[in-house]
């Protein structure tokens, strides 16, 4: 039988999201999504040693939005930054057992967030001075926000 | 905890005094509508006396003009795409609100794929359709026009009858669809100059899988299913017994229950309403008064609507919305962008709708679930400017 609805997995993290909330000086940032589009996600990081010590999220959207953003923290804690940058939006899907085919793009985008924390923090690091790009889209027209082939429209 | 159930405009349990009447239609050895024997007959007279409950409904001129359908959705197909194809000499237009249900605007764009024109007309922030526009926008090649006694997902409540003078003045046919507003609030197709209307047997408390539609004496329209002739011709298939007597039945105790139920669920309905908007930044959309009296619907900002539905669904309080991520096609609810809400606003609303099984009792307790539920929401979110920890 087809999957019903989210698995439990993704109901636990939803009802009980881990890492949620803000670091002060983080030293990396991530935004990612828009609000028009109905999921946005930021990401905090705080580095020690190229190795991710704490982590934190704030995410406006839906079940899946905010049970991958819960996720894809739990994955990254502790983990090198080259390592958790092999971190992939199947691989948050994945340890969430599965998600829901119109999800996978639109509302997973958890993985995408974390990179862009990363990057920044690497920057920064570098001593790079000019303002991270801000991947957050401006409009609707995000291609993550649309790619949804797998979801027929009558007309 | 128990289930509270606030999502009557989705599903509704069919009343248990309909099923009684109407399961042994299930249980017997009845015949075919159609075939001339005494079980035939039987069946026969099964189908006519829902007829005439429905008409009574309504206050059709005469039972004859209700025809069976599907569901509401056949329904809709039928009106529009049969008087706009059977009437093809008199013009080549068709017009809807922006806030009609899909069902509705599909069929007129895949008319207009075939050389129609389809115009639609505007709605102000409150759901009411702008009768200016509609004057403007409609003309004697208007074939049918469709407009909605009242929208199932803010409330609001249509001028039928000052639409139908207009529709009537330059146009052809006036299409309603009542699926949310029959057995809620008193309909007259004869007095509110109504063409065609559909409606829904589960939405009356009847069985799922029905639908009727009253089709007015002198309208012409072709059918969209066709066979073996039932329903005048409108609507071949075999009658569904179980499902049109349990409509009928359905729509005899609206009728008889309607003016009790409407005002006790408009009662709750407004202590649910004052309640819910004390909540910071939450807004009522649809109009206030001129309102389904079992419908309560908000928008929240900061927050995504489908979040809502499912923390509430841990309260065990089952609620509707019409944010993207809960749609088919990922895009927020084309009702709510008609009443003028910007896209991340649609993404926040929830929609209540109330139905028998519902009590003032319950207010303290779904009021307590949004609160929190909204409270935990904004802390999770960006957008929100509340305090994290």
């Amino acid at each position: 039988m087809a999957q019903v609805g989210y698995s439990k997995k993704v109901m636990e993290h939803f009802m009980n999201p881990q890492n949620v909330g803000v670091i002060e000086n983080a030293d990396g940032y991530g935004k990612v999504g828009n609000p028009v589009c109905g999921d946005l996600m930021e990401i905090y990081i705080k580095v020690k040693d190229d190795k991710i010590e704490d982590i934190k999220f704030r995410t406006f959207g839906c079940g899946s939005a905010i049970a991958t953003s819960s996720m894809v923290t739990e994955l990254a804690k502790g983990m090198h930054i080259d390592e958790a940058l092999k971190i992939t939006r199947k691989d948050v899907a994945d340890e969430l057992n599965g998600l829901p085919p119109k999800k996978m793009h639109c509302s997973n985008l958890a993985a995408d967030a974390l990179h862009e924390a990363i990057e920044d923090y690497k920057r920064k690091k570098e001593g790079k001075t000019e303002p991270k790009k801000d991947k957050s889209a401006t409009a609707c027209d995000d291609e993550s926000c649309h790619s949804f082939a797998d979801v027929e429209e009558g007309f | 905890m128990d289930r509270i159930y606030l999502d009557h405009a989705s599903s509704m349990l069919i009343d248990p005094k309909v099923l009684e009447f109407a399961k042994k239609y299930l249980e017997l050895e009845i015949g075919n509508p159609s075939s001339l024997h005494s079980a035939g007959l039987e069946a026969k007279r099964c189908v006519e006396e829902a007829r005439t409950k429905i008409a009574e409904l309504i206050n059709a001129e005469e039972e004859n003009s209700i025809i069976f359908t599907g569901s509401a959705t056949e329904s809709n197909n039928l009106a529009i795409r049969g008087t706009a194809l059977r009437n093809i000499g008199k013009g080549k237009s068709v017009l809807a609100s922006a806030i009609e249900h899909i069902s509705v605007i599909n069929p007129m764009k895949d008319l207009q794929k075939n050389g129609f024109t389809f115009s639609q007309v505007p709605v102000d922030s409150t759901g009411l359709i702008d009768l200016e526009k509609l004057k403007e926008v409609i003309n004697s090649e208007t074939i049918v026009t469709s407009i909605m006694y009242a929208n199932s997902e803010i409330g609001t409540i249509e001028p039928i009858k000052e639409i139908s003078e207009i529709v009537h003045e330059k146009g052809q046919y006036l299409h309603v669809d009542a699926t949310a507003a029959a057995g809620r609030i008193p309909i007259d197709v004869q007095k509110d100059g109504i063409d065609l209307l559909t409606l829904s047997s589960n939405d009356l408390y009847g069985p799922q899988g029905v639908g009727a539609l009253y089709v007015k004496k002198g309208v012409k329209l072709q059918p969209v299913v066709i066979g073996g002739g039932q329903e005048r011709g409108l609507r071949s298939g075999t009658e569904n017994l179980f499902g049109i007597s349990g409509m009928g039945e359905a729509a005899r105790l609206a009728k008889l229950e309607m003016v009790q139920e409407s005002s006790r669920l408009t009662k709750i309905r407004d202590k649910l309403i004052d309640e819910i908007l004390t909540i910071d930044e939450s807004y009522l959309t649809g109009h206030r008064t001129l309102r389904l009296p079992h419908h309560a619907s908000f928008r929240f900002s900061h927050i995504e609507g489908e979040s809502i539905l499912l923390n509430m669904d841990m309260y065990n309080i089952q609620v509707s919305t019409g944010s993207a991520c809960s749609s088919k096609t990922l895009e927020p609810s084309h009702v709510l962008l008609a009443i003028g809400l910007k896209h991340e606003e649609a993404h926040g609303s929830m929609v209540m709708t109330l139905g028998k099984s519902n009590n003032m009792e319950q207010i303290p307790m779904i009021v307590k679930a949004v609160k929190e539920t909204v409270e935990r929401l904004r802390k999770l979110s960006p957008l929100s400017t509340q305090e994290v920890r």
